[in-house]
């Protein structure tokens, strides 16, 4: 697979505080990836490393085939860090035209990215004059000029009122619709989730895991179980080699399962044993659950 | 190179601010020179027409309005700080490098743009003191024309030199005003250093070794002309003799600290985490 990014072993230190630790990764063309990290955590540290404004302390990384420079590549980049950063005094079509002269781009593109983000009534008035959503939909607009080859996005969401969030969350699922790969950091997890394949969980500058969202945790998922026979059904689910633990709570039982096991199977060996469930669900983690799991595992 | 120009010149012309402090800086000294080569009538007490004094004469004119005119690079300085400062405020340096530009780039850049005001401001000057000089001058001969045409070479240099500081200010404090605070205080500190050097050893010395402050350095380009016009005036007056030419060893100076004040801008935003 084609690889767009290839981190290895990058290391950034500011004085004693380690940010970044021995970090390896490698973005593939046409996935969408999350960095996933508590705040503090060297998301957005990896990110300008990767992007020119960070110095590394260690290791390295390269974009593309690794034949390009950092700048030249960028140029094939599209990226929203933080905040929207643009010159107050100027009208947004004056601001992606300067972002047109850098990357090289013809100034055709301005009013068609404009129009993705919705912003082509309002592409004459300054900068300043914007709302925060607005500014935020602007920077997308700044990264698509080039129809970058990666979208890069850090917490593009910070700060948002719902509409706002909504609003964002739609124009990345029409980007990464269209094939753009993504790389999305952010400490939401369900804004994660509902868009991205892969993974990469940060924390305190180490990395915990990388690859598909769905394998993030070996595990086989759970069932949550109701029934009259409380009692009879712990012992029974204690007991069943399939069942690692059992957690009760409010009358709902929950019952992690150590060996794959269909739902259909599980209600008829409790029918024969006697119980008859009340309330049946088969569920895996979500990536909430997984991911304060990884971070609990490896918070010693 | 003309991207790069472009670049920052739509960053200056588009903001307000700018656009009126590079008017000053540029339009107001010719406006001043203009002005003071017309014979004005003050409230009709006596006419005060400085065209008569010959201080509008070549080859004299070459100094006295670049001198003149380099008082004004003050106006262009506060730009030259505050499209540092700016950048900084506005993160947009930040965003300038995730777009594209190297860091080599965004400091050429703004390189390019002193560079091309001092040029712009040069050929003003250079226009309208020949325009003036063969109105007034006594002398119009090609050779008188051309002698001491080297103060334009060392406006020019002084020009990108002086700026070149500001811009290295600039990128070191990133803020406008700390940046001028810090142009004054080198000031101050070229004269402690002046003092502390007469006081342990002499003034000469001491005078010798000031040529080759950064400040002083660009000032010396070209002299106060005063002295020179009271020369003309009494010729017999021996002690006001002094040397006001522009060397090619003051330019040279001017030039090295140029180079180092790019060079060290350069350095520190490459090796600062923005």
């Amino acid at each position: 697979m084609e690889s767009i990014l290839t981190i290895n072993n990058l290391t950034k230190k500011f004085g004693y505080l380690t940010a970044v630790k021995d970090l390896s990764f490698t973005i593939n063309k046409g996935n969408v990836y999350g960095i996933l990290g508590p705040n503090g955590s060297g998301k957005s540290t990896t990110l300008g490393i990767v992007l020119n404004v960070v110095n590394k302390t260690e290791g390295s990384f390269h974009w593309f085939d690794g034949n390009t420079s950092t700048h030249d590549a960028l140029k094939k980049v599209g990226a929203i860090i933080e905040r929207p950063n643009f010159y107050p005094y100027m009208t947004a079509t004056q601001n992606l035209k300067l972002v047109c002269k850098i990357k090289g781009v013809d100034f055709s593109k301005i009013d068609e990215k404009l129009e993705i983000v919705g912003l082509l009534e309002r592409k004459d008035s300054k900068f300043k004059t914007y709302s925060l959503g607005m500014k935020q939909r602007l920077a997308i607009a700044s990264a698509l000029l080039n129809d970058p080859e990666i979208l890069i996005l850090d917490e593009p969401t910070n700060g948002l009122d719902p509409q706002g969030i909504h609003q964002i969350r739609e124009i990345i699922k029409q980007i990464a619709a269209k094939g753009t790969t993504i790389l999305l950091a952010s400490h939401l997890l369900d804004e994660v989730e509902k868009v991205c394949s892969h993974v990469v969980v940060l924390r305190k500058g180490v990395k915990l895991y990388s690859g598909r969202v769905d394998e993030m945790i070996s595990s086989h998922g759970f069932f949550e179980l109701k029934c009259n026979k409380e009692t009879e059904l712990i012992k029974l689910l204690e007991n069943h080699k399939s069942f690692s633990k059992v957690k009760i709570q409010d009358h709902l039982i929950t019952a992690f399962l150590s060996e794959p096991m269909l739902s259909d199977d599980f209600n008829k060996y409790l029918f024969e044993q006697g119980i008859v469930l009340t309330h049946l669900v088969q569920r895996k983690e979500s990536l909430e659950e997984q991911f304060l799991q990884l971070t609990d595992h490896n918070q010693n | 190179m003309l991207r790069l120009l472009n670049l920052e010149l739509q960053k200056l012309l588009l903001n307000r601010t700018s656009k009126i402090l590079i008017f000053i800086s540029f339009i107001l000294p010719f406006f001043v020179i203009l002005l003071s080569s017309l014979k004005i009538n003050v409230f009709g007490f006596f006419t005060l027409e400085l065209g008569e004094l010959g201080v509008f004469n070549f080859p004299i004119i070459w100094h006295l309005t670049t001198f003149f005119a380099s008082q004004f690079k003050f106006f262009f300085a506060i730009v030259v700080v505050s499209m540092i400062g700016n950048e900084y405020s506005n993160k947009t340096i930040k965003q300038n490098l995730i777009d594209g530009l190297s860091k080599k780039e965004f400091i050429l850049s703004k390189f390019y743009t002193i560079v091309f005001f001092s040029l712009v401001s040069t050929v003003l000057i250079t226009l309208i003191s020949f325009c003036i000089g063969m109105y007034y001058s006594s002398y119009t001969e090609a050779t008188i024309v051309v002698r001491e045409t080297e103060f334009l070479l060392a406006y020019f240099v002084k020009l990108i030199g002086f700026f070149s500081l500001c811009l290295f200010f600039g990128m070191l404090v990133k803020r406008s005003a700390f940046a001028l605070a810090f142009l004054f205080i080198l000031y101050i500190l070229e004269w402690i250093l002046f003092g502390l050097i007469t006081w342990q050893f002499n003034a000469s010395i001491a005078e010798k070794i000031q040529n080759f402050f950064p400040l002083k350095s660009m000032y010396k380009l070209i002299d106060q002309p005063f002295q020179r016009v009271a020369m003309t005036k009494f010729p017999d007056k021996g002690e006001l003799a002094y040397d006001y030419g522009a060397h090619s060893y003051e330019i040279i100076i001017v030039l090295c600290w140029t180079a180092l004040f790019i060079f060290l801008s350069y350095r520190l935003l490459k090796k600062r985490d923005l």
